[in-house]
């Protein structure tokens, strides 16, 4: 038997037909409702209808309160990757495992909990309400816990993974020349994995700005203070599917870029 | 090992694709059978559900499926093409909405329903009507505009005069209404019938209610997989013992 050579260039490395079909139908699955939103985008009224200010303020609110949300996450998550990463102790896999809750947790559920815990009659809602005159649910500050919940998981699990896969002597060498630990963790852990961070960061920031159910739950909707675009996408569906499109190709097109920023460390993935 | 996998879920498959024309297959003449999915407000949650199942004992070859959500969004679901057999919608626009597209033709009405303020159980901060509710110091939770609850009670507030910004603008009834359930909102606009599924909350009554009457309808869709059993559920909403169900639960005669 002679291999066929323009079989062996239509597919490279004799790719089998069982993946290679499945493969496609899979690629096609994933694409193929992207491509239907931009088809039906409503392209000559697009600019007219990006300048309303409801568009404007539930974009804005968004891009706030995720960026927010990242920052919390980085604030919280970033120790606790490093916690998981370079401390030995009792329980950590348990640790691991409610860190990625979230991951799984339907946000609607991760939004009834956040009521149960910081709503007005939550055990630390009531006392922030007492002591502070603060309450997080419908407003703003509640928008961004709840992006926060679920974002987190994604910070933490790429940081950890980050320090994981960074060479460990580095830190060993710092500590041997005398720096004490959180030296080692600013000066030399930090930048060693800032490109991984940043993926995380990037991942963290995206999911918040998806996030709808937690927060629709927790947060409640109201435009300009916390109806965020997911939320936006959902009202305009009962109404007006136009704006609902508009909506969802602002989303789609934020979400392509977040990728592209990406892009240079997943296709270097080995 | 692998093979007795493979088989069992080949056996399995089997068995579901068995199941789906049998679902279907009771449908004789005169017989009423097969699945019947409803879409129906979900201010309509606990009667439906108590209609259904008296729906089925009387048709036992048909098995009725539910989907409760805020009026508008099933009118949008319909529109794009959701296999629903019948819509329930709790305000005419809605039902409207659905007629205009096509998707729906001569609906019936079999229900009007009434907004009140739904309170904590023991009424604690003593509101007595719409007026109080403006006071900036409370919570209140209204549901989006689109759906006919939230559309009702900004032509009650429109009546009653109250300038009133709530905390929130919830995407269904039940959403608000769950927002007093859980003691983050002072009070909510719901419908009468919502207050009396609902355990720890009560409603206060209030007059420009009147000029807000939600019309319930009913219709059969075009596209309805299974029209016979279909109209047979529509009529059953319409008859006596169907209606009997709706006024114990607190809605007016049409």
């Amino acid at each position: 038997m002679t291999v066929d050579p323009i079989a062996r260039v239509r597919r490279p490395r004799g790719v089998p037909l069982a993946l290679l079909v499945p493969a496609l139908l899979g690629l096609a699955f994933m694409t193929l409702p992207m491509v239907g939103l931009l088809l039906r985008a409503p392209w000559r009224t697009m600019p007219r209808r990006l300048a309303e200010p409801e568009v404007l303020d539930a974009l804005w609110l968004s891009a706030v309160t995720a960026t927010a949300a990242t920052g919390l996450c980085l604030l919280l998550g970033l120790p606790l990757a490093w916690l998981l990463a370079r401390v030995e102790f009792r329980g950590r896999g348990l640790v691991r495992a409610l860190v990625t809750v979230p991951l799984v947790l339907p946000p609607v559920v991760g939004g009834v909990a956040l009521l149960l815990v910081f709503g007005r009659n939550g055990i630390v809602g009531s006392l922030l309400a007492e002591t502070l005159g603060v309450t997080l649910p419908f407003s703003t500050a509640g928008v961004v816990l709840a992006m926060a919940f679920v974002s987190m998981p994604f910070l933490v699990i790429a940081v950890e993974g980050a320090l994981r896969g960074a060479d460990a002597r580095y830190e060993e060498a710092a500590a041997t020349l005398g720096a004490g630990r959180w030296t080692v963790f600013t000066h030399v852990t930090l930048p060693l994995v800032a490109p991984g961070i940043a993926a995380g960061a990037v991942l963290c920031w995206a999911r918040a700005l998806g996030e709808f159910g937690a927060t629709i739950t927790f947060a409640g909707n109201f435009p300009g203070r916390t109806q965020t675009m997911p939320l936006a996408v959902y009202l305009a569906l009962e109404t007006d599917l136009e704006a609902a499109i508009v909506l969802s190709v602002i989303l789609l097109a934020v979400s392509v870029t977040v990728l592209a920023c990406l892009r240079e460390r997943w296709t270097a993935a080995p | 090992m692998r093979t007795t996998v493979a088989l069992a879920a080949a056996a399995a498959l089997l068995a579901l694709t068995a199941c789906g024309p049998s679902g279907g297959g009771a449908k004789q003449r005169g017989d009423l059978g097969g699945a019947l999915t409803v879409f129906a407000a979900a201010s309509l949650t606990e009667t439906f559900t108590a209609i259904g199942e008296d729906f089925e004992e009387a048709h036992p070859g048909v098995e009725v499926a539910f989907s409760f959500a805020g009026s508008s969004s099933l009118a949008a679901q319909i529109d794009q093409g959701a296999p629903a057999d019948v819509f329930a919608a709790a305000a005419p626009a809605n039902m409207a909405d659905a007629v205009d597209a096509g998707n729906a033709a001569d609906p019936e009405a079999f229900a009007r329903g009434r907004l009140v303020i739904a309170v904590p159980e023991g009424n604690p901060e003593a509101i007595t009507g719409l007026a109080d509710l403006t006071d900036p110091g409370l919570k209140v939770a209204l549901c989006a505009e689109a759906v006919p609850c939230g559309a009702a009670a900004l032509t009650a507030l429109d009546a009653a005069g109250a300038a009133l910004t709530p905390v929130t603008y919830e995407p269904d009834v039940k959403a608000a209404l769950a927002k007093v359930t859980l003691g983050e909102v002072d009070a909510a606009l719901v419908y009468r019938t919502d207050i009396a599924a609902a355990e720890g909350v009560e409603g206060v009554e209030f007059p420009e209610s009147e000029a807000a009457v939600n019309e319930y309808s009913i219709a059969v869709l075009t596209d309805a997989p299974n029209p016979a059993a279909a109209e047979a559920f529509v009529s059953y909403v319409r008859s006596e013992a169907a209606l009997d169900v709706l006024a114990d639960a607190g809605f007016q005669a049409p």
